[in-house]
């Protein structure tokens, strides 16, 4: 099972050219797959492709085909894409609801309107702030929260309808390390203990480096380079692409531009 | 629209004039020049807090007893975990925040009784995220806001917004409304409506958020820029290559405190990691990797390179 696009394209709605595509890429249950690219190389539409929503939800129009389960993303109802498909917004202000007054309230509130019974609810949402490290937050006021803050309590409103994918557009954007971390380590556990296939949008190489299976990168678009993330994030290319190496990869290339020796101690040390 | 380029008008050189701040020792925090014309750069003033705490109305202490000094064309990071204070310091630079207790001195002057006004013409402040400082339907009157109101016009006016939209990479988006630019581009506009002021301090709120390998290249560009023509250049950062790469200083808050503060060779030394890693940060990948080999501290991969490169010559 797995989210599939095949020659999958879209444009937005009033645009004469397409935002995205043409593109192919799989996501299978218990899958990371990372996605970077420049600033508006597509990577934000293709979550929305991905997801379904677009053109689903926003209109506009797509070619080739997006497949969740199988099943045609433009035939689900948005209550069958949300139990499928869980996405997290680039900014935690899109995704809140801004209709609770507390953080416990926001993270019930996809749960709850699954009409799940309430211990069910209660308990997902203590796991999802849990996963998310927020727990101390849930009697917090969501619309008084710092950015970081924000962003982890939207992840945990998203972990808590445990959907079989994630969609998870730069989740650590306005993290500290710590939190980055977390966040990283928060998602590889997702995806081993409940299978979920999870696409991840990231700028931070260094989380795709840690977590991704594989990983695709975007411009204009299309996808430019695409295969297990190791190689993808040493390709000589990536840089040219807008894209930052993973530390450890451009420490190689300091080393090896002053021609020393790239030694076998070298590498054990940035690993 | 943004506290720190608060209109011109708001600023009253009489209401201001004769209070012991009005002018400091080298005429640093003097009176605004007439407008129309821009006048002298202003002299770079050291910058210092004097036991400054904070609390939010809320009861939040957000800054306790932070004594720092940073001299003039020193470029430092601030580094530290999400609530650590940081953002909550830089602000209290132009007057967006005073403190609760302690003095924020420029030049040895107590700002406290210095308009907002005034400051923006010292200090600029790039917020963390955009969309609290944007307004304007076109890119070059955003970029020309902040100059204009410190009486910045005509020719001059014109070169300043045309170099701070070059220095960002959005000269070609001049008639631009800048919400139909995306989230980086933002960020590098309200960067640089804050260049184009040309103030003597420069303070960016995580620059770098959001921005892909050619963005974070345009941010550190502008630091080393600022920091060549010999203005003040504080960024606050969760990206700790940037900060050991761009900074000749770096200071790591915790809990509204300074709990490290030196160059990034001292900061991410294997000495400080107990301290760093208390304060929920890691030090840079070529720190680790330096002194796993031996090879002392290096916190950049261009230390690595020379320490390598010593090693064996």
């Amino acid at each position: 099972m797995a989210i599939e696009l095949a020659s999958a394209r879209y444009r937005y709605a009033g645009s004469a050219s397409a935002a995205l595509g043409p593109i192919d890429l799989r996501v299978e249950e218990g899958r990371v797959v990372g996605v970077a690219g420049a600033n508006e190389s597509g990577k934000s539409t293709l979550c929305l492709v991905a997801a379904g929503l677009a053109p689903g939800v926003i209109g506009g129009k797509r070619d080739g085909s997006v497949r969740i389960d199988g099943a045609d993303a433009a035939a689900l109802k948005p209550h069958e894409l949300a139990q499928r498909c869980g996405i997290l917004f680039q900014h935690a202000a899109t995704q809140l609801s801004h209709s609770t007054a507390t953080v416990f309230e926001e993270v019930a509130f996809g749960p709850c309107n699954l009409g799940l019974r309430i211990p069910e609810v209660v308990e997902r949402v203590w796991a999802a702030l849990r996963a998310a490290g927020v727990e101390a937050l849930a009697a917090r006021d969501p619309g008084r929260l710092s950015g970081g803050q924000a962003q982890l309590v939207a992840l945990a409103s998203v972990l808590a309808m445990r959907p079989k994918y994630l969609i998870l557009d730069e989740p650590t954007s306005e993290l500290d390390p710590a939190g980055t971390t977390l966040v990283a380590d928060a998602l590889t556990r997702v995806a081993a203990e409940t299978g979920a296939g999870i696409l991840l949008i990231e700028h931070k190489t260094d989380v795709l480096a840690r977590i991704a299976d594989e990983v695709i990168v975007l411009e204009r678009g299309a996808v430019a380079l695409s295969g297990p993330a190791a190689a993808v994030l040493a390709d000589p290319r990536l840089s040219d692409l807008g894209v930052e190496p993973p530390a450890a990869v451009r420490l190689e290339r300091a080393v090896r531009a002053a021609a020393i020796e790239w030694s076998a101690a070298l590498a054990e040390a940035v690993r | 629209m943004t506290a720190l380029r608060v209109p011109h008008r708001h600023a009253s050189p009489a209401a201001s004039a004769g209070e012991p701040a009005d002018s400091g020792p080298s005429g640093t925090v003097g009176p605004p020049p007439a407008a129309g014309r821009p006048g002298p750069a202003p002299a770079v003033p050291s910058i210092e807090f004097e036991t400054v705490s904070f609390a939010y109305p809320d009861g939040t202490r957000a800054l306790a007893e932070v004594a720092l000094r940073i001299e003039p064309g020193e470029s430092v990071a601030i580094v530290g975990q999400n609530g650590s204070g940081k953002s909550t310091l830089v602000r209290h630079l132009n007057g967006l925040l005073r403190p609760s207790s302690g003095r924020v001195l420029l030049d040895g002057w107590d700002i406290r009784p210095i308009h907002v006004a005034r400051l923006a013409g010292l200090v600029g402040l790039a917020f963390q995220n955009p969309d609290r400082q944007l307004f304007a339907g076109r890119v070059s009157v955003e970029v020309a806001f902040g100059p204009r109101n410190l009486g910045v016009c005509g020719a001059v006016l014109e070169e300043r917004v045309g170099a701070a939209m070059e220095e960002v990479g959005l000269a070609a988006e001049a008639g631009t409304n800048p919400y139909d630019l995306g989230y980086s581009r933002r960020k590098l506009l309200a960067l640089a409506s804050v260049l184009a002021m040309r103030t003597p301090i420069l303070v960016l709120d995580e620059p770098t958020t959001g921005q892909d390998a050619r963005g974070v290249a345009r941010v550190r560009a502008v630091v080393a820029a600022a920091a060549a023509e010999g203005r003040t250049v504080i960024a606050i950062t969760h990206a700790m290559e940037f900060a050991a790469e761009s900074f000749e200083r770096v200071v790591v808050m915790r809990d509204g405190r300074v709990v490290l503060d030196g160059a990034p060779d001292v900061v991410f030394a294997e000495a400080a990691w107990l301290e760093l890693r208390a304060s929920f940060l890691e030090p840079p990948a070529a720190a680790v990797a330096g002194a796993r080999l031996g090879l002392g501290s290096t916190p950049t991969a261009a230390a690595v390179v020379a320490a390598l490169g010593r090693s064996r010559g």
